[in-house]
C-alpha cells in the first residue's frame, strides 16, 4: 500500500511537464490561457463568457441559452450558419453550452486553422445582427431541446422541481434552458439586451489548448480580440443571496411515465473559492466516500451489501460554481423496497459516517485514485481547457486550477468530517422521491 | 473574404500529410496474438482496447441476455477476491477495467498506470479467467437489468429503436435487446451466465490495440498475461441476416408531449467499394449542422433539435438508420420532409459542392480523432476488426477523396430506396 503511493507520487513531476500553461491578459481585459499539448497536430480553440443563466433578469429564463443558439446566425460579415460551415469545410468540429454561471463557444480543428476560427469568434463577440425571423425558428428550435431534454424526461422533471426547491432566493433555482412559459415570451430585446450587456472582451476567456506555440496564440489574440472594446458598465458579478434554511424541503413528483421508484437528496454547499479551496477539496472526498464507487463506498456497502436496501446508490459534487452549490446523494430503491424505507436507511447510512467517521484504508486508496485520475484527465486535452475554461468563468483563476491536486492531496479525513457535519444538515436539503404514481 | 479564406485553407488541408506521428507497429506476442501498438511515452499510462469477436449474437436460445450478464458481473469478483475486495485491488492500483458485451463483440477496455502495469495485467487476466459469478451478485446484475429494461419501456427513443429492430430482424439475435427480456432475464441461471462466459471470452477471434508508455517487448509479454489463459475456440456465431423491412411507417402509441422518429432502410456492408461513396451520400444527407435533412428540418423551419442519419453496417447484416424528436403536432410534417429529402437524394444525387464540402470535412475530422491514448487504441482495434491494414490511416483520406460525382451519384441511385423507409413513431403524432 505505502510502497504503491511512493510510486504514484513520484509522477507528479512528469506531469508538470506534461502539462505547460500560459497565462496572459490582453489590453482591452481578455484574460487567455494556453495549454500545450502537442501529441496531435489539432487545437481546441474557446471563448468562455463570464455569464450564464442565473444572470438573466427575472422572467426571462432561457435568455442566456437561446442567445447561445442565435451565435450561430448573422454578423455583419458571416451569413446565417457559416461559421459552423466554415469550420466544418476545414474538417472541425463546433458547438457551444451554456451553464447557469457561463456560456461558451468552441471549435476543434486542424492547429493550422487556429487564426481562421479565432478571427470568426472574435467577429461574433460584436457584430451579431439579430432579425426577428431567426429568434422565431431558433426558439422553437429550444423548444423542441427543451421537450427532448426535458418535457419528454420524467426524472429530468423532478429534477428541476427539486432545484426550484433547493435554491429559495438564488437564481440557480430556475433551469438554464428556462422555464417553457418563459421560453415561449423570449424576444429581441431580451437576448439583445443580454448580448450588448455582457458579449465583451473583459468578460471573456480564451482558452486555446493542442499543439500550439503559446507566443504565436497571444499575437494572433492580440490581432483578433485585441481591438474590441471592453465593456465600460460590466456589472459585477452579484447575485441574490439565499437566506438561511431553516426546513427541510420533501417533494414527491409523479408521473406515469417512471419505470422504477428513485429517490435523490440535495444540500446547499459551499463551493470552491479562491485561494481557499480545501472545503471544496473535502467534499468531493466526501462524495467519493459515500457513493464514488458502487462497491467501496458507504452507500453501497450498508444500502447495496450489507442489506438490500437499493439497487443503486450514488453520491456527487461539483464545487466548480461562482455561488454555493449542492452535493448530491441519491438511490433506487431495490424491488419491494418502499421509497420511505429506502429514505430512512439512507438517513440511517448518513448519521453511521457522521459518527464512525471515514474508513482510514479507503480513504488512502481515494488519494492514490485522485493523483492517478490527474494523469488520466492529460490524456484529454479538450477536457483541460473545459476545465481551466469553468474554472475561470466561476471566480477562480489559473493558479486556484493548478493548486487543485495538491489541495486535494492535503485533504485531511478531519476536513472530511468537518464539511460533512456543515453540509448534511437535513434543513438545508431537498429529497425528491420520483414515483410513478402517487403513493 | 472569409469564403476565400476557406477555400485556400481547403487546398492546404488536402496537401497536408496526414498525421505522420502515428506510426502504427504490429506485434505478434510471444503466445502468438497480434497486437497493434502506438507507443506514446508522454504520459505514464497505457490504454488497451480488446475486442473478442462473438459478443451477445451467441446468447444460446431461452438465455437473451447471457452475455450482457456476464460482461456486468466481469467487475464482480475473481480469484479469491469478492466483489469489494476486487475493487479495492483496483483502487490499489487506480486501474481502469470496462467491459460490455455488444452485438458482434465483447469490448474490454483498460487504463493502466506505467507503474503497476504487471499487476493491472494480472488482476485483469484474474478477472477473465476466474470469475466468480457468487449468488449475491448475480441477484444484484438481475436486478439493475431488469431495472433498466423497465426504463427502456419508458422510454420513447428506446421503444422506437428497438420497435425497429425487431421489425428489421425479426429472427435474429439483432432483433432483440442485448440486455435480455424481462422473461429471459427473470429466468436466467449461473450455468446460463458461465456458459455465456464461456462462449464468448475465447481469444478465437481476438483484436488488441495498445496506446502509451509501453514497447513492444513489454507489451507482448502483457498482453500474454492477460489473454494467454483463455480457450483457443469459442463456438460459431449466427449466419448473416439480410434486410427485407418493407417501407411504411409503424405508431407506436405513447402519451407524451413530443414523439420520437427512428427511421432505416437497406444499407451497405463497411467492406462494398461503394463504402466510401455512401460515406459522402450520408454526410450531405444527414450527418451534421450543415446536412439537407438538419437544415431543412431545424434550421430552417425549428421542427426540431436535431436530426442525424448514419450507415449502420455490422458484422452480419447492414442498414441506414436515423432519428429525430418533434412535437406531436408537428412530427408529420418533419417525417414528410425526411421522405422527401430521401426521394430527392435517390433522383437527383448531390451537387458537385456538395460533394466537395463532404471530401473536405470527412478528410479534415479524420486525423482529428486520433486525439488520446483511448481513442487511438479504439481505431487501431476497429481497424483490425474490418480487416484494414495499418497503413490504412495514411491512405483512408485519398479513398475519400477519390470518389467523383459520377460515381457518387450512382450510388446514390442505387443505395437510397425512398419506397422501403420505414418509420418507426412512438408518441401522438398528429396527421401520421
Amino acid at each position: 500500500m505505502l510502497r504503491l503511493m511512493t510510486m504514484v507520487l513520484a509522477l507528479l513531476p512528469v506531469l508538470a511537464q506534461a502539462q505547460v500553461v500560459t497565462d496572459a491578459v490582453l489590453d482591452n481585459g481578455m484574460e487567455v490561457v494556453v495549454i500545450e499539448d502537442h501529441r496531435a497536430p489539432a487545437v481546441y480553440h474557446s471563448v468562455w463568457y463570464r455569464t450564464g443563466a442565473a444572470d438573466e433578469p427575472p422572467g426571462a429564463s432561457g435568455a442566456a441559452h437561446l442567445l447561445e443558439h442565435l451565435m450561430f446566425k448573422a454578423t455583419g460579415t458571416l451569413a446565417p450558419g457559416e461559421l459552423s460551415a466554415t469550420v466544418a469545410a476545414n474538417g472541425g468540429s463546433d458547438n457551444a453550452a451554456t451553464s447557469s454561471d457561463y456560456t461558451f463557444y468552441y471549435q476543434r480543428i486542424a492547429a493550422d486553422r487556429l487564426e481562421l476560427v479565432m478571427r470568426m469568434e472574435a467577429d461574433r463577440m460584436r457584430n451579431l445582427r439579430l432579425t426577428p425571423a431567426e429568434i422565431e425558428t431558433e426558439r422553437q428550435v429550444v423548444i423542441e431541446e427543451r421537450n427532448q431534454r426535458v418535457e419528454n424526461n420524467p426524472g429530468a422533471l423532478a429534477n428541476e422541481q427539486g432545484m426550484a426547491a433547493q435554491y429559495l432566493n438564488h437564481p440557480y433555482g430556475a433551469p438554464v434552458i428556462g422555464w417553457m412559459h418563459e421560453i415561449e415570451q423570449l424576444g429581441y430585446p431580451d437576448v439583445q439586451a443580454f448580448y450588448d450587456l455582457y458579449y465583451s472582451p473583459n468578460n471573456a476567456v480564451l482558452i486555446v489548448a493542442g499543439d500550439v506555440d503559446p507566443d504565436e496564440v497571444l499575437e494572433l489574440a492580440r490581432i483578433h480580440y485585441g481591438p474590441i472594446a471592453p465593456a465600460p458598465d460590466l456589472p459585477a458579478r452579484i447575485r441574490p443571496e439565499e437566506p438561511p434554511q431553516r426546513a427541510a424541503r420533501h417533494l414527491v413528483y409523479s408521473d406515469p411515465r417512471v419505470a422504477q421508484a428513485r429517490l435523490w437528496r440535495t444540500y446547499l454547499a459551499p463551493q470552491r473559492i479562491s485561494g481557499d479551496q480545501r472545503d471544496a477539496a473535502a467534499l468531493l472526498y466526501l462524495a467519493q466516500l459515500l457513493g464514488g464507487s458502487p462497491f467501496t463506498s458507504v452507500l453501497a456497502r450498508d444500502l447495496s451489501f450489507d442489506s438490500r436496501i437499493a439497487s443503486e446508490t450514488s453520491a456527487s459534487y461539483w464545487g466548480t460554481s461562482l455561488d454555493a452549490t449542492t452535493f448530491r446523494v441519491a438511490l433506487t430503491p431495490a424491488d419491494g423496497i418502499s421509497l420511505d424505507q429506502a429514505e430512512a436507511a439512507l438517513d440511517a447510512s448518513l448519521v453511521r459516517i457522521l459518527e464512525e467517521g471515514v474508513d482510514e484504508a479507503r480513504f488512502e486508496r481515494l488519494k492514490v485514485q485522485l493523483r492517478a485520475s490527474e494523469i488520466y484527465a492529460q490524456d484529454n486535452a479538450a477536457g483541460l481547457a473545459q476545465r481551466y475554461g469553468a474554472a475561470l468563468a466561476s471566480g477562480l483563476t489559473v493558479a486556484d486550477v493548478q493548486d487543485w491536486p495538491r489541495v486535494l492531496q492535503e485533504v485531511t479525513e478531519e476536513d472530511v468530517m468537518r464539511m460533512a457535519r456543515a453540509v448534511l444538515v437535513p434543513e438545508h436539503s431537498v429529497t425528491v422521491h420520483l414515483v410513478p404514481e402517487e403513493e | 473574404m472569409l469564403k476565400r479564406i476557406a477555400a485556400s485553407a481547403v487546398l492546404v488541408l488536402a496537401a497536408l500529410p496526414l498525421r505522420a506521428e502515428i506510426a502504427i507497429e504490429e506485434v505478434t506476442s510471444p503466445g502468438g496474438i497480434a497486437v497493434w501498438l502506438v507507443e506514446e511515452h508522454a504520459l505514464p499510462f497505457v490504454a488497451l482496447e480488446i475486442r473478442l469477436r462473438g459478443g451477445a449474437n451467441l446468447d444460446e436460445p431461452g438465455a437473451r441476455g447471457a452475455a450482457n450478464a456476464a460482461m456486468w458481473l466481469m467487475n464482480e469478483g475473481a480469484g479469491d477476491m469478492d466483489a469489494r475486495a476486487f475493487a479495492e485491488r483496483a483502487e490499489e492500483l487506480a486501474a481502469h477495467f470496462s467491459f460490455r458485451a455488444g452485438d458482434d463483440a465483447l469490448s474490454i477496455s483498460a487504463m493502466m498506470l506505467s507503474e503497476n502495469m504487471d499487476e493491472a495485467a494480472d488482476l485483469l487476466a484474474v478477472a477473465l479467467t476466474e470469475p466468480r459469478f457468487d449468488a449475491d451478485a448475480i441477484e444484484r446484475m438481475r436486478e439493475d437489468v431488469l431495472q433498466s429494461i423497465a426504463r427502456d419501456r419508458m422510454s420513447p427513443g428506446a421503444i422506437a429503436a428497438q420497435t425497429l429492430y425487431s421489425m428489421v430482424w425479426p429472427d435474429h439475435p439483432y432483433g432483440s435487446d442485448s440486455k435480455g427480456t424481462v422473461e429471459s432475464m427473470s429466468a436466467l441461471t449461473r450455468d446460463d451466465i458461465v456458459t455465456a462466459w464461456e462462449n464468448t471470452v475465447t481469444r478465437a477471434d481476438v483484436y488488441v490495440g495498445a496506446v502509451g508508455d509501453i514497447d513492444a517487448e513489454t507489451l507482448g509479454g502483457l498482453i500474454d498475461r492477460i489473454l494467454g489463459g483463455l480457450p483457443a475456440a469459442g463456438p460459431p456465431g449466427p449466419p448473416r441476416v439480410e434486410y427485407t423491412l418493407a417501407g411504411g411507417t409503424t405508431i407506436v402509441d405513447f402519451p407524451t408531449p413530443q414523439s420520437v422518429a427512428f427511421f432505416a432502410q437497406r444499407g451497405i456492408a463497411i467492406d462494398d467499394p461503394r463504402y466510401f461513396a455512401a460515406s459522402i451520400l450520408n454526410t450531405v444527407l444527414g450527418d451534421g449542422m450543415e446536412s439537407r435533412l438538419m437544415q431543412e428540418l431545424r434550421e430552417k423551419r425549428g421542427l426540431t433539435y436535431g436530426i442525424g442519419t448514419a450507415l449502420a453496417p455490422r458484422d452480419l447484416s447492414a442498414l441506414m438508420i436515423g432519428s429525430f424528436a418533434s412535437s406531436n403536432a408537428t412530427m408529420a410534417e418533419a417525417v414528410g420532409l425526411v421522405q422527401e429529402e430521401w426521394e430527392r437524394i435517390a433522383r437527383e444525387g448531390i451537387t458537385e459542392e456538395e460533394l466537395e464540402f463532404a471530401r473536405t470535412w470527412m478528410t479534415g475530422e479524420y486525423p482529428l480523432r486520433f486525439d488520446g491514448n483511448g481513442a487511438i487504441a479504439r481505431i487501431l482495434v476497429g481497424m483490425q476488426m474490418i480487416g484494414l491494414p495499418a497503413d490504412y490511416v495514411t491512405h483512408r483520406n485519398d479513398y475519400v477523396n477519390a470518389v467523383t460525382l459520377e460515381q457518387a451519384n450512382r450510388v446514390a441511385g442505387e443505395l437510397y430506396d425512398p419506397e422501403g423507409l420505414h418509420f418507426v413513431v412512438v408518441g401522438q403524432p398528429e396527421g401520421l
